[in-house]
């Protein structure tokens, strides 16, 4: 929907361009004007980008709980089992024989920090989601191929329908789109 | 101009020290998804696809028929007697684990360290690593004579009170490779969301739509999307790495702990590793040869990625031949009688022919690599890929036959002959591979497209690109 032709009730404006270029100037000055509810879509991770959008990265305190919890689960599970609830007396051997428990111990800690970090990157992602309002604006399907998309949200404390609209034409992006709610 | 005119217009240069770039010919963001997406969503399936489904398919509906069978009457249909209890069950297990390490290699190991050029191979590598541990992890499970049961594995509360043991390398193994397929899986998927959301962009049914919709969870590429996917891929790349390398280690113990000559070796975790990512990579090519011509993707997994695979097979061969080596020589440096004989039997006992044809397939025939012609030129790839392959599977079979059947004692000795059904069951698992990995071409977008945009030229801010 192209800027003014909206019925329903909007979402935000959302800048095109062709160029990470030009992307990732627009996403800084839009940070620099004092925008915080802003988001850029690209096609494939750009990593300036990290610096610029705002948010928090907590997936790698996650994934260290996750292998921490891996490794005591294991090592608690193996020296109970063979110690208290099914001990073997092989010989007059220790039962709590530590050395053989090291392999599972190490499978487990990589298996549950795995799913921490796959588990923990979807939920911080919010997946899975079936629908969000920039899946309104039908051109918006060519950010997973060869589009760059900057969109400032409306509930942004900034937003102005006309100073947002400069700011982002400034850098002059393909096309200017306002995307609805509904 | 814009971006795609100016990537289009300039020209692919290989890299110093290289001769042909990891992209061949110009390609821009566009064009790069079209031809890989159109696989999936507009071009018509190529008759090859249909034939080798078609035979692969027939090779599954005889693994089933088989396994059938042998859940009927026991695994007495197998072969198997006193002392070789193992034979092909065992050997094709750890044929097709070690298959599946060169996936994780390429996936985890090469993005750790930055290697661009693995981009266009990772996907269907790792599909091949998830394919190879699934037959993999199917053989100890027909072969433990009661399969329904094999729960028993696993520690649980149940009402015999009885637990595993965990001093046995087997059950070590259960939890190494429910873990190596549970963490490929995870690594696979969310590698792969990203590309499903352009497959859901660019589909133009319902059916498909909805199927890959569904699959890519929402994926909308925005930046906070990105920094958890990058994040979680590295860690998982993190994690996968020494996983990798445990996998084929706790497979070898299953072998080396038990006290028997010929097995009972510390030589034997790096062995089975380097020999895993020998005969894995000999399937990458396997897959990648076929696959590049029948699709035209020649301009993405390009004579650099087949040169620089052919060279990780020769120097992983080149550790197995120093093994192979080694062998042989501490059976002697022992002066133990019993290791001396297994060395002995090996080389002209009943199954020397085992012995010999493991040395030419992975050691005389793979000095051929050194050649830059048999690394570049894809059909002699592919033989001497082939014969890497089926020389990896004699050496397993090798590994255990000789060692079961001559024990401490020679009234204990037997021979192995095997039977039809260990003959039908791995060449039905042969089928049940390709049919997962055609599926996989035919269904899902089998070479990373996001990754490969970020090779592109203009694709950093500033006009750069990543390599």
């Amino acid at each position: 929907m192209r800027l003014g032709q909206g019925k329903g009730l909007l979402y935000g404006y959302a800048a095109e361009f062709d160029d990470p270029t030009q992307l990732v100037d627009a996403t800084r000055a839009v940070r620099q004007a004092g925008y915080e509810r802003f988001e850029a879509y690209t096609p494939y991770p750009i990593r300036e980008l990290d610096e610029i959008v705002p948010g928090w990265n907590p997936l790698a305190a996650i994934v260290l709980i996750g292998g921490i919890a891996g490794a005591l689960t294991a090592w608690i599970m193996q020296s109970w089992i063979a110690v208290v609830d099914f001990p073997i007396n092989v010989g007059g051997r220790p039962l709590y024989s530590w050395p053989s428990f090291v392999p599972i111990t190490f499978e487990l800690t990589v298996l549950f920090a795995s799913l921490a970090a796959f588990f923990g990157a979807l939920g911080l992602c919010g997946f899975p989601l079936p629908h969000h309002p920039v899946f309104n604006l039908k051109e918006f399907a060519r950010v997973s191929e060869d589009r760059f998309f900057l969109c400032i949200e409306a509930r942004d404390s900034q937003f102005n329908l006309q100073k947002t609209a400069q700011l982002l034409d400034a850098f002059e992006p393909l096309e200017l789109w306002e995307i609805e709610k509904e | 101009m814009t971006v795609a005119e100016k990537q289009l217009r300039t020209p692919r240069r290989p890299e110093p020290g290289t001769s042909v770039p990891v992209i061949a010919g110009a390609e821009s963001f566009g064009t790069l998804t079209e031809q890989i997406t159109s696989v999936v969503l507009t071009r018509p399936t190529p008759l090859f696809w249909y034939c080798t489904f078609g035979v692969a398919m027939a090779a599954l509906i005889m693994f089933v028929i088989s396994v059938t069978y042998l859940l009927y009457r026991g695994v007495g249909v197998f072969g198997i007697e006193v002392p070789v209890a193992w034979a092909f069950a065992i050997t094709n297990f750890v044929w097709w684990i070690g298959i599946g390490h060169a996936g994780t290699l390429i996936s985890a190991i090469l993005l750790l360290l930055n290697q661009g050029w693995r981009n266009s191979i990772n996907r269907f590598a790792e599909a091949m690593t998830i394919f190879a541990v699934m037959c993999a992890g199917l053989f100890p499970l027909i072969h433990l004579g009661r399969p329904w049961i094999f729960y028993w594995l696993l520690p649980y509360p149940n009402t015999m009170h009885v637990q595993p043991q965990f001093r046995s390398p087997l059950v070590w193994d259960v939890f190494a490779v429910s873990t190596y397929a549970t963490v490929s899986l995870l690594f696979w998927y969310l590698g792969m969301i990203p590309d499903l959301a352009s497959l859901r962009d660019r589909s133009r049914n319902r059916l498909a739509y909805g199927f890959y919709g569904v699959l890519s969870l929402g994926w909308r590429g925005a930046s906070r999307h990105w920094r958890f996917h990058e994040t979680a891929s590295i860690l998982l790349a993190g994690l996968a790495t020494p996983l990798v390398l445990s996998v084929h280690t706790v497979v070898s113990f299953d072998f080396t702990i038990a006290i028997l000559p010929g097995w009972h070796s510390t030589i034997f975790p790096p062995y089975f590793v380097a020999g895993a990512i020998y005969s894995g990579f000999a399937m990458v090519l396997i897959l990648a040869i076929p696959i590049r011509k029948v699709y035209h993707l020649e301009n993405l997994v390009t004579e650099r990625h087949l040169n620089n695979c052919a060279k990780l097979m020769l120097a992983t061969g080149l550790i197995l031949a120093y093994t192979y080596a080694i062998e042989p020589f501490t059976s002697w440096y022992s002066g133990d009688t019993f290791e001396m004989a297994v060395v002995h039997y090996r080389a002209v006992g009943p199954h020397s022919w085992t012995f010999w044809l493991t040395l030419t397939c992975n050691v005389f025939i793979p000095q051929l690599l050194w050649f830059r012609k048999f690394r570049t030129d894809p059909k002699r790839l592919f033989f001497v890929s082939f014969v890497i392959l089926y020389g990896m599977w004699v050496e397993r079979y090798m590994i255990i036959i000789t060692s079961l059947h001559r024990d401490f004692l020679p009234s204990a000795w037997s021979n192995f002959i095997a039977s039809p059904w260990d003959v039908s069951v791995l060449v039905g698992s042969i089928g049940l591979f390709v049919v997962c990995f055609l599926l996989f071409v035919r269904f899902l977008p089998m070479i990373s497209m996001f990754e490969m945009r970020e090779l592109l030229p203009f694709s950093r801010p500033g006009g750069g690109m990543e390599k």
